[in-house]
């Protein structure tokens, strides 16, 4: 207990905040043109960061449902604003797949030439920015992180991104920001009415009703006073933040631009660890506070879970680009999350049968969020390497039979693939089990209809395959080199932990099945 | 000892007056003295404070009419002195390359400086009054001899609406003077008198609209945009950054107190007229092609803020109000900088559609990152100085005008495309590969620019991180007996 004990009043969540941050000014500061330097350093912090995490990793109490290694501190007393950092299961399971994906991110980023000190720097901010999201529990603490990740990611677009890359950047941070400020406004009308930004106390109020009645108190007589009315409105704001981000079917249009525009390792960043701020923002903030307003809306909730599955299953195969393949596959694999989430609210709580159900698919919603995290990024970078290699192309037709001059390229790759299609023994399968599992006694009709996505994602994957690795040998593309050793060391250890947690998911269950069946337990409603 | 930021900028302007002609370089290092001492005198203030408002000086002036000499601080007026002091220095120091008449120059801009600092520290309303209007000539001349584009006009159009705006004010305290006996032009005292409703309706909104013509109120704003663009780059850092807040604060300070009810009556008409402002002056920022003509008019937009957040008559709102007047001013203060004295003074030209031919931001990256930082500070981003004070005026929105609330929601958003608009345009345009406007290498960013730009830049960043540091002493100062009546009137806490 001596080293937890320890670890408990070591501001660990903090420092792991602060040192890619630290690491970004540092860089900002060298001189231009060291380009080694740049990049060494900035892998050296991003590492860094992995180093925290595995310490927080070993330390954390699985048995325990509250937040571990707390800080809290007042900062603006009069807003109700506090410097208040915890982590559960979830924020432990985010926190780690950041400190994953990031450095492989940055080593999939080592052949960008310009300006590179400033690239890294913006990565290292990108990185600090959802460390601090995925920890804060102030409303005010919070909003400043998940604003903040925006800039970078913006700049990391505008930059170093495709032909198209103004206009991506533009739009995605444009579109983030009108949900961010939906949000915003939700949370000023709650602490208005509430006078806490404190996520823990809302959550609390929120389960108990003392929310919905604060809101109607607080705005007697503004809107048509049809008892739901305003606490809605609110809802809707602080749901649009967030189905703008994960993002939700009709409100992804941002992403597949901004995924093909920006440079590889910053789609990695997008695609592993930007898109879970949504999901994470609904498990965290939106299911606890809105339970009565999200089940008044529940089914069409559903319905847009199951278009957000479907339809971006259907557009990914209709695609020629392969960075829009996968970026549209992206958004049908976090459609998953968002049906298992939708189908806990519909039950009320504490009905005994429906626990299990329940409890399995949270289980599956935050696998999920780390097995596609971990997949979504390799396959990324795969294409990456393909389009380096090709000289700009990345089209689907425009290769064919690379097995046979680079296997070990097609062979890896095609892991990936089959981990991101779900095949058992692989990561991918164990989120998308239980996921279904739970849903299907939830959320019946949604669910067998959501099955059709897996189907399609089947089909565009191994038409993926075949157009690309199998078929006749492109003659253009006989001298194409394959994975070499160094690229090898960045795509081996994430395939190795796509094998790991496909056949032992305890090890990830373990640290999150706590926290999983507590939030099962508190949204009762 | 705060009245010495007043005393010191006029020694300034004699002092300047008593230099030997065209030596631009004494000039500008005593006007730098003059402010770094006043910026000083600011800071001393501010750190030994005591709570409540103290008096800095009292004389007899005009002892028959009541008036008298009174100068004052409490926990606003501190703030505002700050950010004077502030805006003083880095405007100097981004006039450092002035040669034109630069004693001249120095000499109207500290005669401006001393102004506004008088104005922030009175309280007779005579002396207030005086301080407003003395403020006013030298503005013109900055404008008229130094400016750029159509100068004299937009130098004609603002001393107009200036005055138009102080005869309304000068009505409405000769009136209230009059109808309170004639005896005392001391604002707390004239405060505390019972003023007849009737009265209030008119007298009200003839001193706050007076007032608030200078701070840009919608739709007597038109002066703003025209006299921005076409002054020097400090006088434009100035104008928006601290002239228009003297408007806000007269209103606040004078109207808001002498006539409590009669804010009760009209907050909600000031009210739309604010959102208006938000929402109007951002769309058309959007449109403009004009680089200064986009800050000039998030100027009338941001200004919005503050009317907005001074009637919902919350101690959350007020605050945030006093709040963004400061952060705005610092913001401003960027904006201006960036764009006149880094961009236009080198490359001559405001046009969005040329400069994005420039690729400024290789050319100028110091300028660049500068600009991206202040954009992003004036979109509100949180941990920048905006982000707290807007946060203040929408949480006291809600609780006053909740549909008001969401439209300045909505404001921001507008708020958030003309900046993010005017930033790819101005340094992240596409390099237009044109053999006849081969660039010739710009000037580097000097050191005065670099500091004063560094100054601003931690001040936005510090205060948006700590806003307690201000809040504490903003509240404070809401808490005196002069507020009183006017929270009390609000009806919220």
């Amino acid at each position: 207990m001596g080293l937890r004990g320890i670890m408990n009043h070591f501001p660990i969540l903090t420092i792991l905040t602060a040192t890619p941050l630290a690491g970004a000014l540092l860089l900002l500061l060298l001189p231009a043109g060291n380009q080694r330097l740049a990049r060494g350093l900035a892998l050296a912090f991003g590492l860094l960061g992995l180093l925290w995490v595995a310490l927080m990793w070993v330390n954390f109490d699985a048995t325990s449902t509250k937040f571990q290694f707390p800080e809290q501190h007042d900062w603006i007393e009069s807003l109700g604003a506090q410097y208040y950092l915890g982590v559960d299961g979830l924020g432990l399971l985010m926190v780690l797949l950041t400190a994953i994906v990031t450095p492989i991110a940055m080593l999939a980023s080592w052949r960008i030439n310009d300006k590179v000190s400033t690239y890294m720097a913006l990565m290292l901010m990108l990185q600090s920015g959802l460390f601090g999201t995925f920890t804060a529990l102030n409303f005010f603490h919070w909003f400043i992180f998940w604003e903040l990740s925006l800039v970078p990611a913006f700049f990391l677009i505008k930059l170093w991104g495709g032909p198209g890359r103004s206009a991506a950047a533009t739009q995605f941070f444009i579109y983030t920001m009108v949900g961010s400020v939906a949000m915003l406004l939700s949370f000023l009308a709650i602490f208005w009415a509430t006078k806490t930004f404190d996520f823990k106390l809302l959550a609390d109020m929120g389960q108990s009703g003392q929310l919905t009645s604060a809101l109607n108190a607080a705005f007697d007589g503004w809107l048509p006073s049809r008892h739901d009315f305003l606490p809605l409105v609110i809802f809707a704001g602080v749901f649009l933040g967030f189905a703008v981000k994960v993002p939700l079917v009709p409100f992804h249009t941002w992403l597949p631009s901004a995924y093909a525009e920006a440079p590889t390792g910053t789609t990695m960043m997008l695609t592993g660890v930007m898109s879970k701020m949504g999901v994470y923002g609904f498990l965290r903030i939106l299911v606890p506070l809105f339970p009565e307003q999200m089940r008044l809306v529940l089914t069409p909730l559903l319905w847009f879970a199951v278009a957000t599955i479907v339809l971006s299953a259907c557009s990914a195969f209709a695609q020629r680009d392969l960075k829009r393949v996968f970026a549209y596959s992206s958004i049908n694999h976090l459609g998953y999350c968002l049906l298992g989430i939708f189908a806990v609210v519909k039950f009320t709580g504490g009905e005994e049968p429906w626990n299990n159900e329940k409890a399995a698919a949270l289980n599956g919603v935050l696998l999920q969020m780390f097995n596609h995290g971990l997949t979504a990024s390799i396959l990324f970078c795969f294409v990456g390497y393909l389009e380096q290699r090709s000289g700009g192309l990345r089209g689907l037709n425009d290769f064919g039979g690379l097995r046979k001059v680079a296997p070990i390229f097609c062979g890896l790759m095609g892991i990936s693939i089959f981990a991101s299609l779900g095949l058992p023994g692989l990561n991918g399968f164990v989120g998308e089990f239980l996921i279904f599992k739970g849903s299907f006694s939830l959320a019946t009709w949604a669910t067998a209809l959501s099955v059709i996505g897996l189907l399609v994602t089947a089909i565009f994957l191994l038409t993926m395959i075949q157009r690309v690795f199998n078929g006749p040998l492109n003659v253009k593309w006989s001298g194409l080199p394959d994975l070499s050793w160094p690229e090898r060391f960045v795509v081996l250890p994430a395939t190795a932990l796509m094998f790991l947690i496909g056949l032992c998911p305890q090890i990830l269950i373990g640290k999150i099945n706590v926290t999983v069946m507590h939030l099962v337990e508190q949204l009762k409603f | 000892m705060l009245a010495w930021t007043v005393y010191i900028s006029f020694i300034g302007v004699v002092a300047l007056m008593l230099l030997p002609a065209s030596q631009a370089r004494r000039a500008r290092g005593v006007a730098l003295l003059a402010a770094l001492f006043g910026l000083a005198v600011g800071v001393v203030g501010v750190v030994t404070r005591a709570t409540g408002m103290q008096t800095v000086v009292r004389k007899p002036w005009i002892p028959d009419l009541g008036i008298s000499f009174y100068l004052g601080a409490d926990g606003i007026s501190l703030t505002l002195v700050l950010l004077t002091g502030l805006a003083a220095v880095v405007g100097i120091l981004f006039s450092w390359n002035i040669e034109t008449r630069a004693k001249e120059f120095f000499a109207f801009y500290l005669a401006l400086i001393g102004g506004v600092y008088g104005v922030f520290l009175s309280f007779d309303l005579f002396l207030l009054f005086v301080f407003y209007e003395l403020a006013i000539i030298p503005k013109y001349f900055l404008i008229a001899i130094w400016g750029s584009t159509n100068r004299e006009y937009g130098a004609m159009k603002l001393a107009l609406y200036s005055f138009v705006g102080s005869a309304m004010v000068l009505v409405g305290i000769i009136s209230a003077y009059v109808v309170a006996g004639g005896k005392t032009m001391n604002l707390l005292e004239l405060a505390q008198f019972p003023f007849p409703i009737a009265f209030q309706h008119w007298a009200f909104p003839l001193v706050f609209i007076g007032f608030a013509i200078l701070a840009g109120i919608w739709p007597f704003h038109t002066w703003a945009p025209t006299g921005h663009v076409a002054a020097p780059t400090a006088a434009s850092m100035l104008l928006a950054g601290v002239v228009m807040k003297l408007g806000a604060y007269g209103a606040l300070r004078v109207a808001m107190t002498l006539f409590p009810q009669g804010l009760v009556f009209w907050r909600n008409e000031i009210a739309l007229l604010a959102v208006i402002g938000i929402v109007y002056g951002a769309m058309v920022a959007l449109v403009q092609k004009d680089f200064k003509f986009v800050i000039g008019y998030s100027s009338v937009s941001h200004m919005g803020f503050v009317l907005l957040g001074l009637v919902t008559i919350n101690s959350i709102g007020l605050n945030g109000a006093v709040l963004q007047m400061f952060s705005h001013g610092i913001i401003a203060g960027l904006l201006f900088a960036v764009v006149g004295r880094m961009v236009y003074d080198r490359t001559h030209t405001r046009d969005l559609t040329v400069l994005e031919g420039m690729n400024l931001s290789k050319a100028l990256p110091f300028a660049a990152g500068t600009f991206a930082v202040a954009a992003f500070a004036s979109m509100g981003l949180p941990g920048f100085s905006g982000f707290a004070a807007e946060l203040q005026v929408l949480i006291g929105a809600w609780s006053a005008f909740p549909t008001f609330a969401v439209l300045a929601g909505f404001g921001i958003l507008v708020g958030v495309a003309y900046t993010l608009r005017v930033l790819q345009k101005s340094f992240f345009g596409e390099p237009v590969p044109d053999a006849e406007h081969a660039p010739h290498p710009l000037p580097p960013i000097s050191i005065p620019e670099r500091i004063g730009a560094v100054i601003l830049l931690a001040a936005t960043v510090v205060v948006g991180l700590f806003p307690n540091l201000l809040l504490t002493m903003i509240d404070d100062g809401f808490k005196t007996h002069l507020f009183d009546a006017v929270l009390r009137n609000g009806g919220a806490s």
